[in-house]
């Protein structure tokens, strides 16, 4: 094992980054493309770091490894850091995404850009947090403050409605975190520590477990996002830059399924197995109700932003089954998920750049244009409905079977989401095959290689399983 | 040996699809066609090796899922079953690719279509070859994908766009009984791997889980789930509805995909099943009903339909009826051998009409055509012996198929058996009234196309003939060849145990006891159905008008197909798009976020406008509640813990 500190270096070397363009200044085309290559630079570092934690990593041996631990606010508050094998997936998955989205905005953004990649920059720093803490205090600052650059994307360098759908994106996470906020503090004061190892340890009282539960479902259900609290969703995609709905989707979704696994299971067991059926409900709800939405949209990132929440329907069923095929399934789609959904957004994004528009029906006959690209927008349509011989079916499939042992209701219900999940191809066909409503197709539709070697990374990582 | 088969078609997919440029259309043509063909020799290698050398194995390639006691691999099962599929499979794509580079010449994207082709073929033989229910399934989503693509090829086509998702959606609903039957085997069986399932199938008998809040019957339960899938993709009734409009796209397609091989895949999938419906004489009764009805529903369909290639796929769909009845009475092998005659000549028809539409210049309503049998005179030979196989003529292959599972049917017995009998016959004669119309309406009477097209009217190039040649031998004489090995005495040594039988399924004996009224059912209904329709539409013409208008409703009823498109739209599409739309604009717009966040959005973005200098400042109120909360907790630790 490493014996330094390569879970802060991981953590800390975007912020580095982050001050470096901070501090150098110059004429604002010389200071936008040195931000670009610095954003660059630091993040493709970053990846190669977070591998060594792969690489180091010792999967005979359960529980944290590369922990740090230094006294920090004292009171049994510290600095407290550590990955299991959960967690590393996740940080991967982060610092693997990141150098893609900083790609993707680099021509697409023209505005602030300076000020764009450090927020990028931060806000890589805070998802690795999240999900290195091991302190409740660490991670309440880390899953907080992420909020604020990705609260900044949208509302600076997003959309038309930029200003609304930032807002609602606030809002929601506000008032889940506050009561995360308040359980975290009854919890420091039953266990007199922050410590979330030790909290694990600790058994709460049944009925407190319940209260307690309920607080932290808050915050992680707004997060995944489970149905009713989902409509931020959509409207965030919708108005972000690219970049920006690829960390959406990809990572900061995701935290809410973390969260679910690192506190509300190990820490209340008892009021977890209590609240399943009201889980169940939920997700079941959200898989059929966001599908029939989904079937419905004109605008792509919509489609993919309601697709999404019938997929994190899964997630939240799959961890909720208690079961080892449920578990590794839904933490296997979260990745899958967090790759696939990314990768539909980089490719919405590709074509945005061309046409300038989201609408499926302003499209249609690409696939003359771009054949090649047809071909991987396809294989990424196919893994997010689950085909066989992809990421998204390995995961689905286990949560399913997991599922099916302990509920055949919910097994059932959830498994008509695989023909209502079939509405992405209404938007797969729209795009490339269907007559367009528009005349002329620009002839400069073929990729670039920037644009190319963004998805050879992508698809590369996919028949995972 | 068996990974080339399986593979050869997927590395030309490949590299056709991926190599456009390079290889251009020539080299795409030659690299998918040369690579199937060569797949195709080494099936009947691996045909006469399996079957009659008994030489069954399973080839073990990769680990694929490992989840606790589920653990999933990549392998492939070659028996007799799987080795009388490979045969069907590449036999008759290899034809199909080498077909389409005569009937695709005029199209620019050639290569395009040939990756696709191959893709197909390979999904179809992982399907086939797969040696557990997760493997299969891959190939069963596999191949509704390359259909999906191929139906609509042509996508400039509407018509095209919207049958190609009706295919993929209406699949997806015998997919989901298919999912839900296999994670059913996986909790029932603790695995999901063909060889353990199958050994424990008889210990489940009678025995009962709870399924949806209810005690159900095991085996029963999980065969009929399998079997919704099988319906699904085999288009039973029910789930029919996508296979006539997939005739949108092009013909070697119909010829692969909805003749010879997707959709056989249910067929397929429930005799390799035996081992599971046979212990659930409920389930086969199911089985025996729906195949029944199919047959004879799909068979007046076809009657009155006036797209030549639509004829065609209704009367597919009606053979597939005779299949599963045929399994339902216990008669796995003659399905399987139905299958394959029927591979042959229904191959045949679809090319044949492929080279009849090519001629009048992709023209397919029969209603213009007429007359061609002397401007096409090898195709019309060509099509006549596809009719004759198909009606059962005396010699031809289907003769000895079709006739074998109307006498299972009698066999079997009263109840269920009775009924398919009844249907059997009865399909017959509309299967030969609607097959001799579909000749009389293309190739006889007074030309009914315009000058200009008749003055094209010509013989397809040999690329084309040449496949129909080698289907036409195979309608000819598969049937009197492979009979006595399919289904003769030793059925059983060439089966090799891929089928299974319970004990007391005698029916592979009894079907050749019958009196010799059974014998002439069919006969006589090939001979009713040809008179009739040269009755009607060689002497006298004006019939068919006339009884059109006479009766009008019925022909309605018949020309829309039962109405199932429309009742399914109003009862599922509309309702479902209805539903959808209402839950976002008033579910998801009004309740949700006119409740919440819009309520107070909209008092917030009141005064960002107010403030709207200061865009970026808006992080400070965030960063604020932000610092608030650490402030409290903070605060509250040095209240409460500070104290330690």
């Amino acid at each position: 094992m490493l014996d330094w500190n390569i879970l802060s270096y991981v953590t800390f070397l975007p912020l580095v980054g982050a001050l470096l363009i901070l501090v150098t200044g110059g004429k604002e085309e010389v200071a936008a493309r040195n931000a670009k290559h610095v954003a660059l630079w630091t993040t493709l570092a970053t990846f190669a770091f977070s591998l060594l934690i792969w690489i180091g990593f010792d999967n005979s041996q359960a529980g944290f490894q590369f922990v740090e631990k230094t006294e920090w606010l004292g009171g049994g508050i510290n600095y407290h850091m550590g990955v299991d094998g959960i967690s590393m997936l996740f940080i991967i998955l982060t610092t693997f995404l990141m150098p893609l989205c900083i790609l993707a905005s680099w021509n697409a953004i023209t505005t602030r850009v300076r000020e764009y990649m450090i927020a990028f920059l931060f806000m890589e720093t805070l998802m690795i947090g999240v999900f290195c803490a091991l302190d409740m205090v660490l991670f309440y600052l880390f899953f907080e403050a992420g909020l604020i650059p990705m609260f900044l994307i949208i509302g600076i360098w997003g959309g038309a409605n930029r200003v609304y759908a930032s807002f609602k994106f606030f809002l929601y996470t506000l008032i889940g975190s506050v009561l995360m906020l308040v359980a975290m503090i009854t919890m420091y004061n039953i266990a007199g520590t922050t410590d979330i190892p030790t909290l694990m340890q600790t058994e709460f009282d049944s009925n407190l477990q319940l209260w307690l539960w309920l607080a932290f479902f808050a915050s992680f259900a707004v997060k995944v996002p489970m149905w009713p609290v989902h409509t931020w969703l959509p409207d965030a995609h919708v108005q972000a830059p690219t970049a920006g709905s690829v960390i959406l989707a990809g990572v900061l979704l995701k935290m809410g399924g973390y969260g679910l696994l690192r506190f509300s299971l190990p820490m209340f067991p008892e009021a977890s197995e209590y609240f399943t059926p009201l889980v169940f409900a939920l997700s079941v709800i959200a898989i059929i109700y966001t599908s029939l939405v989904a079937l419905v949209q004109k605008d792509m990132k919509k489609l993919i932003a309601y697709s999404s929440v019938a997929h994190m329907g899964f997630i939240t069923i799959g961890i909720f089954t208690f079961s080892q095929q449920g578990l590794e399934g839904s933490i296997l789609q979260m990745i899958s998920h967090g790759i696939v959904s990314g990768a539909l957004f980089l490719c919405v994004g590709v074509v945005y750049d061309r046409l300038h528009t989201r609408e499926i029906s302003r499209y249609g006959g690409l696939v003359h244009n771009m054949p090649k690209y047809a071909v991987i927008f396809m294989f990424f349509t196919m893994a997010t409905i689950g085909l066989p011989g992809t990421s998204g079916f390995v995961g689905e499939f286990l949560i399913l079977v997991g599922a099916y042992q302990v509920s055949t209701w919910t097994a059932a219900l959830a498994t008509t989401g695989v023909i209502l999940g079939a509405a992405t191809v209404f938007g797969y066909t729209g795009v490339w095959f269907s007559v367009s409503s528009r005349r002329k197709t620009s002839k400069r539709c073929s990729m670039s290689i920037k644009e190319k070697s963004r998805f050879s990374c992508l698809s590369f990582s996919l028949p995972s399983g | 040996m068996y990974v080339l088969i399986v593979f050869l078609p997927l590395l030309a997919a490949l590299l056709a699809g991926l190599g456009q440029k390079q290889l251009k259309d020539r080299g795409s043509q030659i690299v998918t066609s040369g690579a199937v063909s060569i797949s195709a020799i080494l099936s009947w290698v691996a045909f006469f090796q399996v079957t009659f050398g008994g030489q069954t194995q399973t080839v073990e390639l990769l680990t694929w899922i490992s989840s606790g006691s589920f653990e999933v691999s990549w392998s492939l099962r070659i028996d007799s079953l799987t080795a009388v599929m490979l045969v069907v499979v590449n036999t008759v794509s290899a034809l199909v690719h080498i077909y389409s580079i005569g009937y695709m010449s005029h199209d620019p994207h050639k290569p395009r279509f040939m990756a696709y082709l191959s893709l197909f073929t390979f999904a179809m033989l992982m399907l086939v070859t797969s040696d557990n229910f997760l493997q299969m399934y891959f190939g069963w989503e596999g191949v509704g994908l390359a259909s999906y693509l191929l139906i609509g090829f042509w996508f400039k086509k509407p018509s095209a766009n919207a049958a190609s998702i009706k295919a993929f959606v209406v699949n997806r609903v015998g997919d989901f009984g298919f999912a839900l039957g296999i994670m059913a085997i996986y909790l029932v069986f603790d695995s999901i791997s063909f060889d353990t399932v199958f050994a424990a199938a008889g210990d489940q008998v009678g025995q009962t889980f709870e399924f949806l809040g209810y005690e159900f019957d095991i085996l029963t339960t999980i065969c009929l789930l399998l079997f919704l899938g099988a319906m699904g993709k085999s288009a039973q009734l029910g789930l029919h509805t996508w296979l006539p409009d997939a005739m949108e796209g092009p013909t070697p397609v119909s010829a692969l995909i909805h003749a010879a091989t997707m959709v056989t895949a249910g067929v397929f999938m429930v005799a390799r099943c035996s081992p599971i419906f046979e212990f659930s004489p409920t389930a086969l009764a199911f089985v025996t009903v729906i195949g029944a009805s199919t047959a004879l529903f799909a068979a007046t369909v076809g009657l009155v339909q006036n797209d030549i290639k639509r004829v065609i796929a209704y009367s597919t769909c009606s053979q597939l009826g005779y299949m599963f009845f045929a399994i339902g009475v216990g008669a796995y092998p003659i399905a399987i051998f139905h299958l394959f005659t029927h591979a042959f000549f229904k191959a045949l028809l679809f090319l044949g009409s492929g080279s009849v539409i090519h001629a009048v210049s992709d023209e397919q309503d029969m209603r213009k055509m007429g007359g061609l049998w002397k401007h096409i005179k090898i195709t019309y030979v060509m099509m006549g012996i596809g009719t004759l196989a198909l009606i059962g003529f005396p010699g031809l292959s289907g003769f000895f198929s079709k006739d074998a599972i109307i006498e299972a049917a009698y066999a079997f017995g009263p109840g269920v058996g009775e009924y398919a009998f009844w249907c059997g016959v009865g399909a017959a004669v509309l299967t030969s009234f609607y097959s001799w119309r579909l000749v009389f309406m293309t190739f006889h009477g007074e030309p009914r196309a315009d000058e200009e097209v008749m003055s094209h009217v010509h013989e397809s190039p040999f690329v084309m003939l040449f496949p129909l040649y080698v289907l036409a031998i195979g309608a000819l004489l598969a049937g009197a060849v492979f009979a006595p090995y399919f289904i003769g005495e030793n059925h059983q040594e060439f089966w090799n145990g891929a089928i299974f039988f319970r004990e007391g399924n005698t029916i592979m004996q009894d079907f050749k006891n019958y009196p010799a009224w059974v014998f002439w059912m069919p006969m006589g209904a090939m001979f009713i159905g040809f008179v009739v329709a040269w009755k009607m539409y060689i002497r006298r013409p004006d019939i068919p008008v006339q009884l059109a208008k006479t009766h009008s409703a019925l022909y309605q009823f018949l020309l829309n197909k039962w109405y199932f498109d429309e009742i399914y739209d109003f009862f599922f599409v509309r309702p479902s798009k209805w539903i959808g739309s209402k839950l976002w604009t008033i579910g998801d717009g009004k309740i949700i976020d006119g409740l919440g966040p819009n309520g107070i959005a909209a008092r917030v973005v009141d005064i960002a406008k107010r403030a709207s200098l200061l865009q970026s400042g808006y992080v400070y109120h965030y960063a604020f509640v932000m610092l608030i909360g650490v402030a409290i907790f903070v605060s509250f630790f040095f209240l409460t813990g500070g104290g330690h």
